[in-house]
């Protein structure tokens, strides 16, 4: 890193652009391997999706293609709390997706069945009474389960927080309140200008979340990043009755009773984002449905009290799983955005593999899947 | 069928609020008025409908004079929904609320919010102990059922103090002390704004009254202490203070607490309206234009919930605010009118420059010691606080996911200015730069029930059923 | 010390309710927080944090430390809520109790 010169200007190994839990944990890996990095966040550090999504640190059900970073993620949860000096509220725990009718029991062993093929062993099927003894309070009528036993969930706002301060421990610097500008290369380096001057590096990561789709535009490089706003509710502190994070095989539902007692539902019903506005708005009508399947999966939470709600901005592509990878047309430019609502899990595992990735130019990752050439025109 | 509109939806039945929607209704416009209290008149007229002539003279004549006001409000074409509680607005202006244990919405064009103010949070050691209340509690126990609490000790500072000492007094209820935390040099420097103040001066004629009063009635008054602290186990035993240079130490399982009241801003922020910090008053306030506009879109503010002024300019900023939303929707409003009210509020203003400066918050109050309870439903210190501020968090917002100060069912209201203060005080910051909570629906909890059985767009309850909507 | 007996200036018409299985005399129009003050309760619920005993604190619906359950239901603010004759009122234990 050289202080800012004459121009402005600050010189760095790796700019990030976006504070969320990708680009934070990118330049804590990147820093790890020795290469100087600046972060730039136009608001504060987890302000958005990563600060404000429901913590599930899930494999379960996740798409082929990412099953091998989500794994590789995992290892590095199961060590989260050595690796940052800050347990980030990780507990491991089952995700379970409840079935409610025999169809749904027989897509999820079908699943099930698929994954054994392809050499994964964490998804399992529940019966009628396994899925009792891991949810006592299920209601009567769900007939069964898939579940991974060792996922978990963390605290999201925590969890980016405590990566943000290991990378600045090890020596990347954060400018909050700082947004990308006009972004150009020259001699072979990136100058992303700010209101705070320019920072110039040779490797650039875009990794802005519901904001990166007009960063790579900008770049000439499409990428329909949709801003979505999933929302979440929390309850009042009840006793404790659930050790599992919850899903629906036939609607969206994330469910999970936190250590103090309070449950906090999500799980795909969205709100309204306008990332412009740079704010995200709860739309009752659809956490209507959200509580509707709370309660009829669980029908003791009737006399819950929904003591808040949240929703943050959050970036989807079109086909549901993220961007990841080098950029198809520039050198020294990367991407990690368009988590589609389900990245925070993946954090450290893509960070690791983004640092790899930038510092020698290659990964063991199977990332061509999620490859930004796809949405070339 | 889709949720009803109303030209005017009033939030809030104190003065601002009825005096508001009386005026609108008489100029024609739908005016509804939501509240979460049974009867009219805030908390500053609680229990006026009701009150006994008893009551009434022992709350004195300030008090009295709401009747007009709920009596006028009742008589209005008004719709009056009390027991209603809003607990969402939408950037549409679609509001959310329930009544009867029913969550509905309605769509009115225009907003005004009436929600008067909260009392200042004032953290001391033992604050949370049975016994202790806000002084504000005292006085709604008198007004709303006629009850009072003998040899109670009334801690801290502001007009508000001495008014229920007064009434208390009145009462047959006399408090055994009043232990104000004053600091030296105040009144001094309150009176260089005295000129201005005697333009208002029956306000400072009431209060050196008041405090006459009590002090005949011989309540033991123990001025500038400092150092307030409150012993208990299982409920309130005594308060400990230093006074005149000496420890002292005053037996009681009741003591109220003051430290003034300032704006309630839970839905002024709700809708994401701009706020101010306003240093004078060691308070935000919604940032209103001359018309009592806030930023969000036809979303009006009138009474202490813009700025504390009191209950008399309360009602005229309501009545004026009434024309002015009318004149906005396209009615004519004679200026004349608007003439006479803009100088009665303007006059009733004068007192507080004078007022501010004397009752401004103790720098004790607004930075307790590590170990002081800040939040009160999550138990956060005010140490814990100061610990993640150390670890680099920016702001209100991420020591409420920290700590989950803020995050309990108040959501905020009793602590969130004195943690932004804490927080701004360990950064080297104003509040203004600080910033606040942000406020999430519901701003007060609803059952998973009620919101499950939430019908906006439809006449009946949705019925809670278990059917599948992917 | 003197305890700070809690008392009323008037009467108006008395009617009864339960709490914790005692009857307490309430007058119309009181919340459920003003005629438990007025009988003396001031421990009304546990913290479901440390379980510290919390009683009423502003009486207007802000603070939420007057939760109680009322006739079944948990976390009800008993300053807000009116009293009517044969309500059942418990004190709050910690975290609410789910209706298992």
């Amino acid at each position: 890193m050289t202080p800012a010169g004459r121009s402005g200007t600050r010189g760095f190994d790796l700019v990030v652009v976006g504070g969320g839990i990708h680009g934070s944990s990118a330049a804590l890996f990147a820093s790890l391997r020795g290469l100087s990095v600046a972060v730039l966040e136009k608001d504060t550090v987890a302000r958005h999706a990563s600060g404000t999504n429901a913590g599930g640190v899930r494999r379960l059900g996740r798409h082929h293609a990412e099953i091998p970073i989500s794994q590789r993620s995992m290892q590095i949860w199961y060590g989260i709390a050595d690796l940052l000096d800050d347990d980030c509220g990780f507990q491991i725990a089952p995700q379970i997706k409840v079935a409610e009718t025999d169809a749904e029991l027989a897509g999820l062993s079908q699943r099930a069945g698929e994954l054994q093929a392809m050499g994964y062993d964490h998804e399992i099927i529940l019966d009628r009474a396994g899925l009792r003894r891991h949810l006592p309070a299920i209601s009567d009528h769900a007939v069964g389960g898939l579940a991974s036993l060792k996922d978990g969930f963390a605290q999201p706002y925590k969890t980016t927080f405590a990566i943000q301060r290991k990378a600045m421990e090890k020596g990347a610097r954060f400018y909050e309140h700082c947004q990308a500008g006009r972004i150009h290369r020259s001699d072979g380096v990136w100058q992303v200008e700010t209101a705070d001057g320019v920072f110039a590096a040779p490797r650039l990561l875009n990794a802005a979340g519901a904001w990166a789709g007009a960063i790579a535009g900008a770049l000439g490089e499409a990428a329909p990043v949709e801003a979505i706003a999933p929302m979440m509710l929390v309850t009042n502190r009840v006793p404790h009755f659930c050790d599992a994070v919850v899903g629906a095989a036939g609607r969206p539902l994330s469910f999970k009773q936190m250590p103090n007692g309070t449950v906090v539902i999500g799980g795909g019903r969205r709100g309204r984002a306008d990332r412009h506005a740079n704010r995200s708005e709860i739309l009752f009508n659809e956490l209507q449905l959200t509580a509707e399947t709370a309660m009829s999966l669980f029908p003791v939470m009737r006399s819950a009290s929904i003591v808040r709600s949240w929703s943050g901005v959050e970036g989807r592509m079109p086909d549901d799983i993220p961007v990841i990878g080098p950029s198809a047309r520039h050198e020294g430019l990367y991407h990690a955005f368009g988590f589609s609502a389900h990245g925070f899990q993946m954090g450290p595992g893509v960070g690791e593999l983004m640092a790899e990735l930038i510092a020698t130019g290659a990964t063991q990752a199977p990332i061509t899947p999620f490859s930004i050439a796809r949405f070339a025109v | 069928m889709s949720a009803r509109s109303v030209d005017l939806l009033v939030i809030g039945a104190g003065p601002a609020g009825i005096a508001a929607a009386t005026e609108a209704a008489g100029l024609g416009l739908s005016v509804s008025v939501m509240d979460e209290q049974s009867r009219p008149g805030g908390q500053i007229y609680r229990g006026i409908e009701t009150a006994s002539p008893k009551r009434l003279a022992v709350l004195g004549k300030d008090y009295a004079a709401g009747r007009s006001l709920t009596e006028s409000f009742r008589s209005s074409a008004a719709e009056y929904l009390p027991d209603t509680l809003v607990w969402n607005i939408g950037s549409d202006r679609s509001v959310d609320f329930s009544r009867g244990g029913r969550a509905q919405q309605m769509n009115p064009s225009a907003i005004l919010v009436a929600t008067g103010a909260l009392e200042r949070p004032m953290p001391i050691p033992g604050w949370t102990l049975p016994g202790v209340t806000t002084a504000g509690a005292l006085q709604i126990l008198l007004k709303s059922s006629g009850i009072v609490r003998d040899n109670c000790v009334l801690a801290g500072a502001g007009p508000l103090l001495w008014l229920v000492a007064t009434q208390m007094i009145a009462a047959g209820a006399r408090p055994a002390a009043i232990v104000e935390n004053l600091p030296r040099g105040r009144i001094v420097a309150g009176l260089r704004h005295l000129p201005g103040a005697l333009r208002a001066r029956e306000y400072l004629f009431k209060g050196l009254a008041m405090i006459a009063r009590v002090k005949a009635a011989g309540v033991p008054v123990y001025a500038n202490a400092t150092g307030l602290a409150i012993e208990g186990s299982t409920q309130a035993e005594a308060i400990t203070f230093s006074s005149g240079g000496r420890q002292h130490r005053i037996e009681t399982d009741a003591i109220a607490l003051h430290q003034g009241v300032v704006p309630n801003q839970q839905i002024t922020r709700l809708v994401g309206a701009e706020h101010r910090w306003d240093a004078a008053q060691a308070c935000f306030h919604p940032v209103l234009d001359a018309r009592f506009r806030t930023s969000a879109d036809s979303i009006y503010v009138a009474g202490d919930g813009a700025a504390i002024n009191g209950a008399r300019p309360a009602a005229l900023q309501g009545r004026l605010a009434a024309l002015l939303i009318a004149e906005d929707q396209g009615r004519r409003v004679g200026t004349e009118r608007i003439r006479r009210l803009q100088a009665g509020i303007a006059r009733d203003k004068s007192v507080r420059p004078m007022l501010e400066t004397i009752y401004a918050p103790a720098p004790e109050i607004l930075a307790p010691a590590d170990s002081t309870l800040i939040c009160r439903c999550e138990e956060v210190t005010a140490g814990e606080i100061r610990s993640v501020v150390d670890l680099g968090a920016p702001g209100p917002n991420q020591i409420k996911s920290m700590l989950r100060a803020g995050m309990g069912p108040c959501q905020g209201r009793v602590c969130g200015l004195a943690v932004a203060q804490i927080i701004a005080d360990r950064k080297g910051e104003t509040p203004e730069e600080t910033g606040y909570y942000r406020i999430r629906p519901p701003i007060k909890p609803i059952t998973l029930a009620e919101l499950a059985a939430y019908a906006p767009d439809e006449d009946a309850p949705r019925a809670a059923s278990g059917d599948a909507a992917a | 010390m003197v305890p700070s007996r809690a008392r009323r200036i008037e009467e108006v018409r008395t009617i009864s309710f339960e709490f914790e299985g005692l009857a307490v005399q309430a007058q119309e129009g009181d919340s459920v927080a003003a005629a438990l003050t007025a009988a003396g309760i001031v421990d009304l619920r546990d913290s479901p944090v440390s379980g510290a005993p919390r009683g009423i604190y502003c009486m207007m619906g802000a603070c939420f430390d007057c939760l109680v359950e009322i006739d079944g239901q948990p976390n009800r603010q008993a300053c807000m809520c009116e009293v009517r004759e044969g309500l059942v009122v418990r004190r709050q234990q910690g975290r609410a109790e789910l209706e298992l």
